[in-house]
């Protein structure tokens, strides 16, 4: 046993040698992506917060009807928005919603092609798996520190730690998703002719277009439940009055902000759920 | 002519085709050949012409490989060996040996098929499923909504064009299917099973639809059944298969009166004439009666009367007069049963306007009997 511990296997030292190796020899590309990220990111929220509030909650309202007409949804999202305001919370929450808002984007971009090739090479996926596990167990703490070296402080580091937290979502479900698309659909699909991209926009996405929508509905949960960790690398946000309340002991002040969160969570869901409909003709 | 064409078609599922191919060539059989290789046969050595504008029923055992046969055509399975020769621009195609450009090309124009468990997709309405291999051709939009219509007309389901297909009863949606391989004007139609899911009073209906529109648009298709009755019904040619090979192929007759051997015959047994006899079949012909003057003497004291000019004119019994009761030569047994059920008199068979026979009760219990009589004929 006295051998094992003498002789450590240096993992982390490899690990933070990787790390600072790609921060010497990359740091140009890194530097320039986080500016580009971080302006993009900062641009869209001055946007919104320079936008008068209630012309945002008009949009809200109208995106809620257009996709559900449901009143009951309008007169929730109105009310809730209201108390957001109300609470003090307004900035903050815009920024919240912008971090994840982007954070689901780039998720869906990278996760749903890497689902669709992960369920056509078998090979892909079971190489994908344990990587998508691992980054779905690993602490988050634990790759916030490099990406805190190569992204610097601010909203950017805690963008990508919200995407690596919250991609493996998307690209399982879109690999289920695409998976499960019945034998008999893509042979019917073959039969009259289709070349692989009409087989994948004519049958499989359709069909597999519920499943994804619920790996969205999942990436902006995971993406909210990141906001904290976010706030500690210096993205603005909800996050940070949690964060300070925190320090200080301020029960009220982080029972406001926690509540500003809950409210989001609940809105962003009831938004982009899909009304509980299975995939139509799953048996 | 011959539409499609297998010469010594093989097919073998596995990776280890060519020790399956030789361990075929030896003569061994296909459970010899699953053990020593892992790999299956489909179908082995088969070898079938079909013709232009007609249809034939491949018939079968449930793995007998009749679903493997079928899929060759459009390239759902690979041949292993042999060629399957599709007359295609003038030329044939083999199926062996097809560019993937050119076998979409097939799949587009040429061949269209229905499936068992309709294949339908769920997300797109009646319509949009009537179109779908015209929208996958590429054809213009208000074009594919057109020509839908239209076939949608065909099988009776316009009202129900703009609805989810997921709405549609089973045998409504197999109609959509059949509208869908219609759409594309493909001349070959590969069916299979496409009846089975269906309860049996729609799958007769279906039938008998199938029957109706082969009429006029005379398509040639090839059709898997596992049902003997629907071969017989459909088919202008019966293929038998029997693990993977070819048994026995020909009309309906020659399987009912001919069967090759102890399978072919097992199936026979258990057929239905009503739905497989017709009264070309049933009938004596006017020239296997004595004819004394211008009077034929039928069974149970029937009569029936010739004109001057050779024709048979009316019918009598017991010095009534009755008039004729005519029947076309291609009428099912059940509806023949029909008629003389209701008309309680001699049936007069006509071909091409002329009668050429008749058929009295005694000659349809005849019938029934030599059916059972053939199949009970040798004990198994
Ligand atoms: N893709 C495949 N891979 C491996 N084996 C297959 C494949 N398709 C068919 N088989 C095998 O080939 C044999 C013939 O199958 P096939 O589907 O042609 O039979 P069938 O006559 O259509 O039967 P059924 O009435 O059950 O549809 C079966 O033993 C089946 O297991
Ligand atoms: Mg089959």
């Amino acid at each position: 046993m006295d051998w094992l511990t003498e002789h450590k296997l240096p993992i982390g030292k490899w690990l933070g040698q990787g790390v600072d190796l790609l921060n010497q020899q990359a740091a140009g590309f890194f530097d320039s992506l986080s500016m580009v990220l971080e302006t993009i990111l900062n641009g869209t929220t001055a946007a919104l917060v320079w936008l008068p509030a209630w012309l945002l909650i008009a949009g809200i309202a109208g995106l809620a009807w257009w996709l559900h007409r449901s009143w009951g949804l309008v007169a929730f999202a109105v009310l809730s928005l209201l108390l957001i305001i109300n609470l003090g919370y307004w900035q903050e929450t815009l920024e919240t919603l912008v971090l994840v808002l982007y954070a689901t984007l780039f998720c869906m971009l990278i996760g749903v092609p890497l689902g669709i090739a992960a369920a056509h090479h078998p090979l892909l996926y079971t190489i994908l798996r344990p990587i998508l596990d691992l980054m779905q167990t690993i602490p988050t703490f634990v790759y916030l520190i490099p990406t805190l070296i190569l992204f610097g402080l601010g909203v950017v580091p805690g963008l990508i730690s919200t995407i690596i937290f919250a991609l493996a979502a998307p690209v399982r479900l879109t690999w289920l998703g695409i998976s499960s698309v019945p034998n008999t659909l893509i042979e019917a699909g073959k039969s009259f002719g289709c070349s692989k991209h009409q087989l994948l926009w004519r049958i499989e996405l359709p069909y597999a277009m519920p499943t994804i929508m619920a790996g969205l509905t999942q990436c902006i949960m995971l993406s909210l439940s990141m906001v904290v960790i976010a706030a500690l690398v210096g993205a603005d946000g909800l996050g940070k009055p949690v964060v300070r309340a925190l320090n200080t002991v301020n029960i009220e002040k982080g029972f406001e902000a926690g509540l500003a969160i809950v409210i989001l969570a609940i809105l962003l869901d009831r938004l982009f759920k899909q009304p509980a409909k299975q995939p139509a003709g799953a048996p | 002519m011959a539409a499609v064409e297998f010469k010594h078609v093989d097919v073998i599922f596995g990776k280890d085709q060519k020790q399956a191919a030789a361990l075929l060539d030896q003569g061994k059989t296909r459970s010899e050949i699953l053990a020593e290789t892992g790999s299956v046969l489909g179908v082995a050595d088969a070898s079938l012409s079909v013709e232009e504008g007609t249809i034939c029923v491949l018939m079968g055992l449930s793995g007998s490989g009749k679903s493997s046969l079928l899929r060759c055509v459009n390239g759902l399975n690979p041949v292993t060996r042999g060629e399957l020769l599709i007359a295609h621009k003038g030329t044939t195609v083999d199926m062996a040996n097809i560019s993937s450009r050119q076998l979409r090309e097939l799949r587009r124009d040429r061949i269209a098929m229905v499936f068992q468990q309709f294949g339908l997709l769920p997300w797109c309405t009646v319509r949009e499923n009537v179109g779908f291999g015209l929208a996958v051709k590429g054809v213009p939009k208000d074009e594919v909504q057109r020509i839908a219509n239209e076939k949608l007309a065909l099988v009776n389901l316009s009202d129900w064009a703009d609805k989810p297909v997921n709405e549609l009863s089973g045998g409504m949606q197999q109609r959509v299917g059949l509208a869908r391989a219609f759409a594309t004007d493909a001349d070959i139609l590969l069916m299979d099973e496409p009846f089975s899911a269906l309860d049996p009073l729609i799958r007769d209906r279906l039938q008998d639809e199938l029957l109706e529109l082969q009429k006029t648009l005379k398509r040639t298709i090839i059709f898997v059944s596992h049902d003997l009755n629907e071969a017989l019904k459909l088919g202008n040619q019966i293929v038998i298969m029997e693990s993977g090979r070819i048994i026995q192929a020909g009309t309906a007759r020659d399987i009912i009166f001919k069967p090759a051997n102890e399978y072919v015959r097992r199936f026979v047994a258990n057929i239905n004439p009503l739905h497989v006899l017709y009264a070309g079949v049933l009938m004596r012909p006017l020239t296997q009666f004595n004819r004394t003057q211008d009077q034929i003497s039928l069974d149970e004291g029937w009569i029936l009367q010739f004109d001057a000019t050779n024709t048979p004119i009316s019918l009598r019994l017991q010095n009534q007069e009755y008039p004729l009761q005519t029947l076309d030569y291609d009428t099912w047994m059940q509806d023949v049963v029909e008629v003389a059920e209701q008309t309680d008199q001699p049936l007069c068979v006509t071909q091409a306007g002329k009668i050429v026979g008749v058929i009295t009760h005694k000659d349809i219990l005849h019938s029934l009997l030599r059916q059972t009589a053939l199949s009970t004929e040798q004990p198994m």
